[in-house]
């Protein structure tokens, strides 16, 4: 069905002379129910090129970013020989995910400022930095940031990650770790020609929890006092249940 | 066998979180400590965030000094009395905490605070508990001058009350005091505060060892049931699948824990409690100088 509005699309749009990218996600809405353990995302499409310039080459760069959250994070630093917290520094938008894929390195694909410009790797995220105007002592914060997060699993780039299919069709395969926060995640498509962005094109991936781990989540968040009594009656009845049950034994 | 945690936001696997809880349920049972000193790092280490750790690990404290208070009551090893006396002033103690808490949170230095107090006080109590355990088992504790029942500044307070459990007549101010001490190092550390409470029991108050274990854990049990509802109701923190996992190994490692605790010499519990205390504090005291493995730390604003 996709793939017959794939080529609808591509009859409708053929009279256009400017490059179109028609992209589709292999789901738009990732449930996270109990024994989730993360899932593999599949980022598809079509370039569609009117002046049959196809045959040229395209690079195909697909960069999937989660809902992004303001952060203080503090560095530690020896002093006195003890480490303790010294200084600190707040990101107004640190996506709290970050993958990136494309058809070849990006360096040899566009140049810094274009990679830059579209965020074409882990060290080009735009974080939005507050407070100190230092750029090194910036630039450290922000890598840091981006290391921590790259051992998370919740940043990552894969140099390798598209597949290009007779300079039409692409793929993509992104995993998804289950550590992922819920909420609205945007998978952007580019296709790079000479250095040079032709098209782009977005899709939407809608993470949410569902079911029971929904309705816990929810009952946490919103009925506080209620959620703390069962948790401790739960933990008394199962202490005592044990005990009961030991004490026949 | 893969478990999802709806508020830690992770999947886990069941059976090691539910190992790590039987652990700590052993401990619970032969020593009466909560266990939360283990639970809480190990917790963090697997993965999970910090404060979903301490929250969950203080239910899960609840569970496992339950059954531990039911296996003691039955021989008569808990002083209701002073166990009562100590929750009052343990839930001061946690409301006195807590605002500790907001202020080393609030100049960043939480994480230091914590981790220095773990040295400090798990170093000191382990070095008394293992010096008083030698001397036990050398057998020189006989030559010493006679032991005194308990610190003189606890004979020298007013008003005193009977408490027959734990064979002693002193004032009520003693016990409610280290309550409050215990109540806050609780909302600090994350923990139930029993290896606190423990000795402070023995060297301090002077109660008789038989009750020690027992009101200890009584008292853990209540302190951390006002702690989860604490949490629940500002961090919103508690994990309740987490917990239920923890309490299912917990449970059961209390009973064969409590069971172990009678038939086993006190020395050489004391003993081996001690070790595992000072290899925690040398672990933590390691933690300060060494340089850590995260150098940087996100705090959600």
């Amino acid at each position: 069905m996709r793939f017959l509005l794939l080529l609808l699309a591509a009859f409708a749009l053929m009279g256009q002379s400017d490059p179109v990218l028609v992209p589709e996600v292999s789901q738009h809405e990732v449930q996270v129910r109990q024994g989730f353990t993360g899932t593999e995302l599949l980022l598809f499409g079509a370039v569609l090129d009117p002046d049959g310039r196809a045959g040229q080459g395209y690079d195909i760069v697909v960069v999937l970013k989660g809902p992004s959250e303001p952060i203080r994070l503090r560095e530690k630093e020896r002093f006195a020989g003890v480490w303790v917290n010294a200084q600190s520094n707040d990101f107004r938008s640190v996506p709290s995910f970050f993958a990136v894929a494309s058809s070849r390195s990006v360096s040899e694909i566009v140049d810094e400022k274009t990679a830059a410009i579209y965020e074409f790797g882990t060290r080009y995220i735009q974080l939005s930095p507050n407070g100190s105007i230092d750029p090194e002592e910036q630039l450290r914060f922000a890598e840091g940031l981006v290391d921590l997060k790259q051992r998370q699993g919740l940043y990552k780039e894969d140099m390798n990650g598209v597949q290009i299919t007779e300079n039409v069709l692409y793929q993509a395969r992104i995993s998804l770790p289950s550590n992922v926060i819920t909420g609205t995640y945007t998978a952007e498509t580019f296709a790079v020609t000479q250095g040079r962005v032709i098209a782009s094109a977005v899709a939407e991936v809608e993470v949410r929890k569902v079911g029971m781990e929904r309705r816990v989540e929810y009952f946490s968040q919103n009925y506080g006092l209620a959620y703390g009594l069962i948790a401790v009656f739960l933990s008394v009845f199962m202490g005592w249940g044990a005990g009961r049950v030991f004490a026949r034994l | 066998m893969d478990v999802y945690l709806p508020i830690a936001n992770l999947s886990v696997n069941g059976l090691w979180i539910v190992a790590l809880g039987a652990l700590t349920g052993v401990l619970s049972g032969l020593f009466g400590v909560g266990g939360g000193f283990l639970t809480t790092p190990l917790l963090i280490f697997y993965g999970i965030p910090p404060t979903v750790a301490a929250a969950s690990a203080s239910t899960q404290v609840t569970g496992a000094s339950v059954s531990g208070v039911f296996a003691h009551s039955k021989r008569k090893g808990v002083d209701y009395r002073m166990g009562s006396v100590m929750v009052g002033g343990g839930v001061i103690g946690a409301g006195i905490g807590a605002l500790l808490f907001r202020f080393f949170r609030s100049i960043g230095q939480i994480d230091v605070v914590i981790n220095a107090l773990y040295v400090v006080l798990l170093g000191s109590i382990g070095m008394l508990m293992a010096k008083e355990g030698l001397q036990v088992l050398r057998g020189t504790a006989g030559k010493q001058a006679p032991r005194r029942r308990h610190h003189p500044l606890v004979a020298n307070l007013p008003w005193r009350w009977r408490f027959y459990g734990s064979g002693l007549y002193i004032s009520p101010l003693a016990p409610a005091l280290v309550g409050v001490v215990v109540g806050i190092l609780t909302m600090l550390m994350g923990v139930g505060g029993g290896f606190i409470l423990v000795p402070a029991m023995l060297y301090i108050l002077g109660m008789s060892a038989n009750v020690v274990v027992g009101t200890s854990l009584y008292n853990i049990l209540f302190v951390t049931i006002a702690t989860t509802i604490m949490h629940s109701l500002t961090t919103r923190a508690v994990d309740i699948v987490l917990v239920a996992l923890l309490l299912i190994g917990s449970v059961t490692g209390a009973q064969f824990g409590s069971q172990l605790a009678v038939k086993a010499k006190p020395e050489i519990l004391r003993l081996v409690l001690a070790a595992i205390v000072l290899a925690i504090a040398f672990r933590m005291l390691l933690g300060l100088f060494y340089q850590p493995d995260e150098i940087y730390t996100v705090y959600s604003l």
